[in-house]
């Protein structure tokens, strides 16, 4: 589907003069609109120094300094990141194994797979979260976490892959068969590869859900980046130094996932040459 | 279960504040999220920028984030919502990107001839938009924006730790209170979330072959 414009006519001369003008007014309205929000909220003393927790705290009773500051966001960063290093390995684990038990040709496993998967997908990550917190032996807040998120995204990624394996030519099944592979031969040396390197960027796509996913550990008390932005603002006893730490917080979390995505897109790319390459189109390499 | 069963008026109570977080929230974001649609789609650059700054800005923020912004910061600003009000005003926000981006898609899925067709008919952008495009984009949008509000259903549980008393709030106080039938009152919460989820899934996956083939 091409970018360019569909659902208005690319404009003449007279229509360009109309629609730069309404541009500029919406721009305008827009610009104004933000500018009186702005106004308001420093009316209410948002712009006041509470932002200086970020460059130069004020003196406190915790004793707290800027590297205090900074070292508790690197530290709820590091966390996350943590939570999210051990949750996505063993979420591909359990979707690898939750696709080929799909996959079974006994009937009854099968079916139990399923319903399984269902279930997983069904319920809230942080139901999973506190469940493993009442019902596991010797679970800590981290174990709980990466439960919760290795339950969840083990079977979303399970039926991404499902989906990927669907979609391959029924020729690359049939030709393994013709060579005598089993169907566990198949599976692993034939589907699974293929059906990774396609659905890659959906993969990704839930990869960044997973590390969003990871801030719920705030409400099972995982240390995470959200859990100690507030600790720090609950040591300096001022409740208005959240929203400048909040507003960190937040601009972490984006630039993480929007370089996510971009990989994201980047590999969907490179993907679409290597398939127009292995159909012996003379494309350069890059 | 037996606990659950005992307090069912409890239990009933929370199921409908759940249900409630999701009706309202899905509503307000089906609105929001289909007006950002058209703007994204639209002829005039501030407000594509706008959409699109909008869209991305919440799809890759953690609801928790947007949660703990409009429960805990907004006061510091000078406006105090009530825990209700912060968690629709929440749910909504979050869910609206996701829906803007569900329809976009539909939007995108349209043959190219409709749109052009219309354009031909003299039809303004907007005409061309609310009679022609929205309708059939919505056709294919319908699968996607049922995940969509399963999602939501799910999401409304992390209201429950922003001080609302919906299912995830009423098992935490439950199994505080009946600590010896931890698994029960579990299940049966879970239970309560699958008997929305699975059906809601069912519906979508049978509606995308259906369209998949009408294609």
């Amino acid at each position: 589907m091409s970018s360019g414009p569909v659902l208005y006519d690319v404009a003449g001369p007279d229509e360009k003069r109309r629609e730069r003008i309404i541009s500029v007014v919406i721009g305008v309205l827009v610009v104004a609109g933000l500018g009186l929000i702005g106004y308001r909220l420093s009316l209410n003393g948002v712009f006041d120094d509470r932002w200086l927790v970020l460059v130069d705290v004020p003196p406190n009773f915790a004793g707290y300094e800027t590297h205090h500051v900074w070292a508790a966001v690197f530290r709820g960063l590091g966390n996350t990141l943590l939570a999210a290093v051990f949750a996505l390995p063993l979420a591909a684990l359990l979707a690898v194994v939750l696709v080929s038990l799909r996959a079974s040709t006994i009937a009854p496993v099968r079916w139990l797979v399923t319903g399984v998967i269902e279930v997983f997908r069904g319920l809230p990550v942080v139901l999973m979260m506190f469940f493993a917190i009442l019902v596991l032996p010797g679970s800590t807040p981290l174990i709980a976490v990466v439960f919760g998120l290795v339950v969840y995204n083990g079977a979303v990624f399970a039926e991404i892959l499902r989906a990927g394996i669907k979609a391959l030519p029924a020729g690359q099944t049939e030709a393994a068969q013709s060579v005598g592979m089993g169907p566990f031969l198949i599976y692993r040396d034939v589907q699974l590869p293929q059906a990774v390197r396609m659905m890659l960027p959906s993969l990704i796509a839930q990869g960044v859900v997973l590390i969003k996913d990871s801030s719920l550990g705030y409400i099972v008390s995982y240390a995470e980046l959200l859990r100690s932005i507030s600790r720090v603002a609950d040591a300096l006893t001022n409740a208005a130094y959240l929203l400048p730490l909040l507003t960190v917080g937040a601009a972490v979390f984006i630039t993480l996932n929007v370089l996510l995505s971009r990989l994201a897109v980047w590999v969907q790319r490179r993907g679409g040459q290597r398939r127009v390459a292995g159909a012996a189109v003379a494309v350069p390499e890059d | 279960m037996g606990s659950l069963l005992a307090e069912r008026d409890m239990l009933w109570d929370a199921f409908t504040t759940t249900l409630t977080l999701a009706a309202i929230s899905g509503l307000i974001a089906l609105v929001v999220g289909t007006i950002v649609a058209g703007m994204r789609v639209s002829p005039y650059v501030p407000l594509r920028t706008l959409a699109t700054v909008y869209t991305e800005f919440l799809r890759n923020t953690p609801l928790t984030i947007v949660f703990f912004f409009y429960v805990f910061v907004t006061p510091s600003m000078g406006f105090t919502f009530d825990y209700k009000v912060a968690a629709i005003i929440a749910l909504s926000c979050y869910t609206s990107a996701f829906v803007a981006e569900a329809v976009r898609s539909g939007i995108n899925s349209v043959s190219l001839g409709q749109a052009e067709a219309a354009r031909s008919l003299g039809m303004s952008f907007f005409q061309n938009l609310t009679i022609v495009v929205l309708p059939q984009a919505f056709r294919t949008a319908i699968p996607p924006l049922i995940n969509v509000f399963i999602a939501l259903v799910k999401n409304t549980s992390v209201a429950g730790a922003f001080s609302v008393f919906e299912l995830f709030a009423m098992s935490r106080r439950m199994t505080n209170v009946y600590s010896g039938d931890v698994l029960g009152i579990l299940a049966g919460v879970a239970l309560c979330y699958l008997i929305v989820c699975i059906p809601l899934g069912q519906v979508a996956g049978h509606l995308e072959r259906k369209v998949a083939f009408a294609r």
